[in-house]
């Protein structure tokens, strides 16, 4: 069984007890437990079932690399499933339970696919799920679905707050071990501005628990000094808690910082996203250390050996009574030796190498540890636990000699250094034959803008293997990162490290040598999605070769750890089975992040009420106080109409326009673009960008503008008033603003650079109020101030004034068709405009209006609006705006695009008006049936039976017109509707057939698009 | 009628260890010129009796202010009361040159985000380098926070004074809360 000692135990604090649950049950630890090693000191050793066999699975490592022991976190708001035991630190109160796993952890239904392993091979799925075509839809894709995921789906939304951080320095070293620490001092000594970020919660990674000397003392008391030394400097920044995420272009990099994970009641944000810019990045990440691949390395009780060192020394924690170690290097003698010293047995130590090992396999075999060499573990016993270990020589075909009974295996294959970082932004990497694993080739570095190198690994991540070489290497790269950034290091000397000497390892890539297939169909490679040896040899002789189709295929390392433990042992047993050396089949490709980090910090802050910014009106308040019924229009919010109490909104809308038309109705406008243009080329400019004449409009005027792309679609509308002889203020649409603001801009900066024109976007400068309706000039003369009289103030005509007191520019124009004002305050001011005009209306049933009313006013008259009639693919000519086209100008944007032949077509949709036979309204987009064969276009062949219209060669319906605005008009009584139709305006008085899905289709005639005042009087009074 | 002028959120303020306030309504023309013409000096200086700033400076005196946002503009900063007479006094004055004088005082919001932590406030905000020595008072960087354009500046070591478009204003003290609740990051603060 695990258990807790009563000695060792660096990390804890043995006075503070913690209390937490486990699938339910109470258990205590200590502050510094992980959970990892918490559940361990309760003999927790099966923690969940693997993705795909939902074999029984332990804690294999104690760090990022652990591949089982995911967990569902928390509950409620705090959830968060696949949570990693092993990087989750215990605090008083923490929840978790086992995934993946049905109905309990104990007895799990879904461990039947273990038993059908040998019938679900790499690639099983996709060779399975192919026929017949109709099981995929009704057992094959419910029955993945079921399996699929490890955690649970959150159900709550997140109960914490996240944010992020933009950050500047010179040197940038990712990960706290002596070697971090140690490239820390040098470069912050050189006076370089340093951040320094550790993953876990403590400093100097794996030396104190190897037993590093450093100057002749334990390595804690040398980090404890450099730390010291590290706090003092002002322009060192060092973090715990703090991964290094990703590196990306030009020295950029993510950082992780968990604030509160580990204190979730504390008012703090839980993570913190740093966006670092560096002048240089030091990786000094550290190694992972490799499994073995013998059977049944994946019962629980066998672990990494450095990972059960640590639960030994760290935290006091005992894996198991009896422990066989098993190893192809020296490294891991440190663990057999470290679990003698606490008083546990070992017992035995199975060595791969034929010689043994150094120094240190002398040092076990005095403690009188039994040490077999050239031998390899055949196979694990055990199913939940591990009972025993089968041994046999290494060299043969695993055929046993001796059991060994015992309850953890310590497995060690080697190290790799952590080149992920390295990796993501283009470094290379070069195999080292002699580790037997890949490390970073400093002469392919990744590359900034000049083509210099902005990473420098340190330490055991540039694969030095010894402390003493560690501690140099990390000091070098200090003061070269330094260096680089603009500092001058000091000429100090790097600490002295030492530890004992060790003979070279071995590779080992499977176990024993020659193990047949049902010997290599229970090694696993990848612990968590469960790809074995024999998936991979069986994807190269299907042919897989390319390790990234391998990977794929197999799914190996494609789990949440991505296959930090499976990676090397992968590529290793895929090319031995193509017969071809590792380094040629390579690696597959590192990406960011390191490990997985919280979606909502990268989100940030963006969450809730600000998850995106809401863009107001000066009016926007009144419409709270109102009952608006708000819609987004870009950005905007916008009143699509205030209903009153107990009204619906189609009443208020309908009672908007009413009061609109006969008498007086004000409509928020503000958002209405306002961009100025201003120089002694404006004229010539606005020719270019609008397809009509705007330098011959005058002083005092407006006119109505389009502009069309280069291609010629119509992408803005608006009124254009002419202020002085070289200023222009051109109205676009709500949502064109900042749209059409860049579009001069680009024009201007890119193209017609030595015109001599300004802009400026002066939409929120001003709050415009348009005043509508029969009574709006009674309004206007009952606040008064300045001459609104027709004389004065023509149709087309605006004029600055002062309004009931207030400064106004009045535009006469009009977008309803009635007589109407639109009137221009400062944005300030707004409110209280607003306000007065309500006042003072309200002898005339002021009433505002909202832009539905506002889109139902414009369609009773037959104005366009973009976004509605315009889609991106209509052109003005579409719309029968053929006078707004100069034909004296030259050019403007989009005219030569129209001259295109589709674009003058005469079969192109054209805008016409709809009116249904039954006065209903036409569903929005609803398409024409073409039941006119002499229009069809070609290759449509005839009517089928029981069909509307034309079909084509498949027998679908054609379509020849569709629907682009349709509303109830309460003017009218009845539905109205714009449309763009095939030769349309040929075809006034047609009657055509409108889709009306699920239901017989509709019958409207074409009619003009004007369905009110097509004279035009009411707005010219 | 300047009486009935209101600022979008009418002074709101946050008090925290870090002091987030709507200031209140400011006087702003943008100015667009040729930045190294000599009459375009002298109605600036004429306007505000400040110079023209170099890239990325905003020089201040009193309650005036010129503001460097681009090659070819400028932030002209003077009491809300005086700026549309200031603007006009500026298009008159460089009536017979190519430029551009538009009064924006009502198009944008002002905010002061004071205490030792402002920096830190920003750097949860914007990509902006606050180290001491990289962003001291008298410079200005436009850029944006989190979704929105924004421009901001230090008053002193303790005082950063912020513009963005007035719509936005909810949003930007929204953030700008946040980010000074959410508490110090200890980067920018020097080591206790």
């Amino acid at each position: 069984m695990s258990t807790r000692l009563a000695t060792q135990g660096r990390l804890l604090n043995r006075g503070a007890q913690v209390k937490f649950t486990f699938n339910g049950r109470t258990m205590t630890g200590f502050e510094g437990d992980t959970l990892a090693s918490a559940l361990l000191a309760n003999d927790q050793m099966l923690v969940g079932r693997s993705f795909k066999y939902h074999r029984p699975r332990g804690i294999v490592a104690s760090g990022a690399e652990e591949p089982n022991a995911l967990v569902n976190l928390g509950r409620d708001g705090k959830f968060e499933p696949n949570a990693r035991a092993t990087t989750t630190e215990l605090f008083a109160g923490l929840t978790a339970r086992s995934q993946n796993h049905w109905p309990s952890l104990e007895m799990d239904v879904g461990v039947v696919n273990n038993y059908a392993a040998r019938f679900m091979p790499a690639g099983f799925y996709y060779k399975t799920f192919i026929h017949p075509r109709a099981a995929w839809k009704h057992v094959f894709e419910p029955f993945i679905r079921h399996a699929a995921g490890l955690g649970a789906a959150p159900k709550s939304a997140d109960a914490d707050r996240y944010e992020h951080f933009y950050a500047f320095v010179d040197v940038l070293i990712i990960g706290g071990g002596i070697a971090g620490l140690q490239a820390a001092l040098a470069a912050g000594e050189a006076g370089a501005k340093v951040l320094l970020v550790e993953q876990t919660s403590h400093w100097g990674g794996r030396a104190p628990v190897d037993g590093v000397e450093i100057n002749g003392a334990p390595a804690d008391d040398w980090i404890k000094n450099a730390l010291q030394a590290l706090e003092n400097m002002p322009n060192v920044t060092i973090r715990t808690r703090t991964m290094g995420a990703g590196v990306y272009d030009h020295g950029y990099a993510l950082v992780y910082e968990r604030l509160a994970d580990h204190k979730p009641d504390a008012d703090l944000p839980r993570h913190r996203l740093w966006k670092i810019r560096a002048g240089q990045i030091i990786t000094a990440t550290g190694a992972i250390e490799r499994p073995l691949s013998f059977a049944g390395n994946d019962v629980p009780g066998v672990m990494l050996a450095s990972a059960l060192r640590d639960y030994v020394v760290n935290y006091g924690v005992s894996v198991g009574d009896r422990t066989v170690v098993v190893t192809n290097n020296d490294d891991a003698y440190r663990t057999a030796i470290a679990v003698k010293a606490a008083g546990l047995d070992v017992a035995a130590i199975i060595d791969a190498r034929p010689d043994g090992g150094g120094p240190l396999a002398a040092e076990a075999e005095s403690l009188g540890i039994r040490v077999e060499k050239g031998t390899a573990v055949a196979k694990v016993n055990g199913s939940k636990r591990v009972t025993g270990v089968e041994i046999c020589p290494q060299a043969g075909e695993g055929k046993t000699m001796t059991l060994i009974p015992c309850d953890a295996v310590a497995m060690s294959g080697g190290w790799s250094p952590v080149v992920h970082l390295w990796s993501h932004c283009g470094g290379k990497l070069i195999w080292d034959d002699a580790q037997a694993h890949f490390k970073p080739d400093a002469s392919r570095p990744p590359m900034g803008d000049k083509g210099q190198p902005f990473v420098i690994t340190a330490g055991i991540a540039d694969g030095a293997m010894r402390s003493a070489e560690v501690l140099a290497n990390a000091d070098a790269a200090g003061k070269e990162a330094a260096k680089r950034t603009g500092s001058t290091p000091k000429s100090t000397k790097a600490p002295k490290a030492s530890d004992a000497d060790e003979n070279p390892m071995a590779p080992v890539w499977k176990m024993p040598q020659g193990a047949g297939y049902k010997l290599r169909s229970k090694m696993f490679l990848d612990f968590q999605n469960d790809v074995k040896v024999s998936d991979v040899q069986l994807a190269a002789q299907e042919g897989f070769e390319s390790v990234e189709h391998t990977k794929r295929y197999t799914t190996l390392g494609m789990a949440t750890d991505q296959g930090k433990l499976s990676n090397i042992n992968g590529l290793a047993v895929l090319a031995e089975s193509l017969n071809s050396e590792i380094p040629q089949v390579g690696t597959t490709t590192f990406r960011p992040p390191y490990t997985p980090i919280s979606m909502a910090s990268i989100a940030g802050e963006a969450r809730g009420e600000i998850f995106q910014p809401l863009r107001r009106t000066p009016i926007h308040g009144w419409g709270d106080d109102n009952n608006a019924d708000w819609e987004p229009v870009g950005h905007w919010r916008r009143a699509y109409a205030y209903p009153k109490q107990g009204e619906s909104v189609e009443d208020a809308v309908n009672r908007e326009v009413l009061a609109t038309r006969k008498s007086l109705g004000l409509l928020d406008a503000s958002t209405l673009g306002k961009i100025i243009v201003k120089g002694p080329d404006a004229g010539k400019f606005l020719d270019m960008l609008y397809t009509n004449m705007m330098s011959n409009l005058k002083p005092g005027k407006c006119r109505y503008g389009l502009m069309c792309t280069e291609n010629g679609f119509l992408t803005d509308d608006g009124v254009v008033a002419r202020m002085d002889d070289d200023t222009w203020l051109c109205h676009t649409t709500t949502g064109g603003a900042e749209r059409i603001h860049a579009h001069m801009e680009e024009w201007l900066q890119t193209e017609w650079w030595d015109w001599k024109v300004y802009t400026a976007n002066l939409t929120e400068q001003f709050a415009q109020i348009a005043v509508v309706g029969p009574n709006a000039r009674k309004l206007l003369e009952k606040l008064g101030g300045m001459d609104v009289s027709k004389d004065a103030l023509g149709f087309m005509e605006w004029a600055e004034g002062q309004i009931g007191g207030f400064d106004a520019r009045v535009f006469r124009i009009s977008f309803s068709g009635e007589l109407s004002y639109e009137i221009a305050v400062p944005a300030s001011q707004g409110r209280a405009f607003w306000d007065a005009l309500h006042e003072a209306g309200a002898e005339w049933n002021a009433t505002a209006y909202g832009t539905e009313a506002l889109h139902i006013l414009r369609a009773e008259k037959g104005f366009i609006m973009i976004g509605d009639e315009t889609d991106g693919t209509v052109i003005p000519q579409d719309l029968g705006l053929h006078w707004a086209l100069s034909k004296k100008k030259d050019d403007y944007l989009g005219k030569r695009a129209q001259q295109r032949s589709h674009m003058t077509d005469p079969d192109r949709w054209q805008l016409v008006g709809l009116e249904t036979t039954d006065g209903s309204v036409l569903p929005d987009g609803a398409y024409a049936y073409e039941t006119d064969l002499s229009r069809a276009q070609r290759g449509a062949a005839e009517f089928a039976e029981g069909k509307h219209a034309a079909v084509n060669a498949n027998g679908q319906s054609l379509a020849c017109g569709r629907v682009t605005s349709t509303y109830y008009s309460a003017t009218l009584k009845r539905g109205i509707a714009m449309g763009l139709v095939r030769n349309g305006p040929d075809r006034m008085g047609e009657v055509l057939q409108f889709t009306n899905i699920n239901d017989d289709p509709i019958s409207a005639k074409i009619v003009s698009p004007v369905f009110y005042d097509p004279e035009g009087e009411k707005q010219n009074v | 009628m300047s009486d009935m002028s209101v600022s979008a959120l009418s002074n709101a303020q946050y008090d925290g260890s870090v002091q987030v306030a709507d200031t209140g309504l400011r006087g702003m023309i943008t100015l667009r010129g040729d930045l190294a013409d000599k009459g375009l000096a002298k109605a600036v200086k004429a306007a505000t009796g400040l110079g023209v700033p170099k890239q990325r400076q905003v020089l201040t005196k009193g309650s005036n202010g010129v503001a460097w946002m681009s090659p070819d503009e400028l932030l002209i900063m003077v009491p809300y009361s005086a700026a549309t007479q200031t603007a006009a006094d500026l298009q008159l004055a460089l009536s017979g040159q190519h430029a551009l004088a538009a009064n924006v005082s009502d198009a944008r919001a002002v905010f002061r985000i004071a205490g030792a932590g402002c920096r830190e406030v920003i750097a949860k905000l914007a990509p902006v380098d606050m180290a001491s020595d990289k962003f001291a008072p008298g410079t200005i960087r436009r850029t944006r926070i989190a979704q929105i354009a924004a421009a901001f500046w230090m008053v002193d070591e303790e005082t950063v004074e912020l513009v963005c478009f007035r719509s936005v204003a909810q949003y930007a003290f929204d953030i700008l809360v946040q980010a000074a609740k959410n508490g110090p990051v200890d980067f920018h603060l020097p080591k206790s």
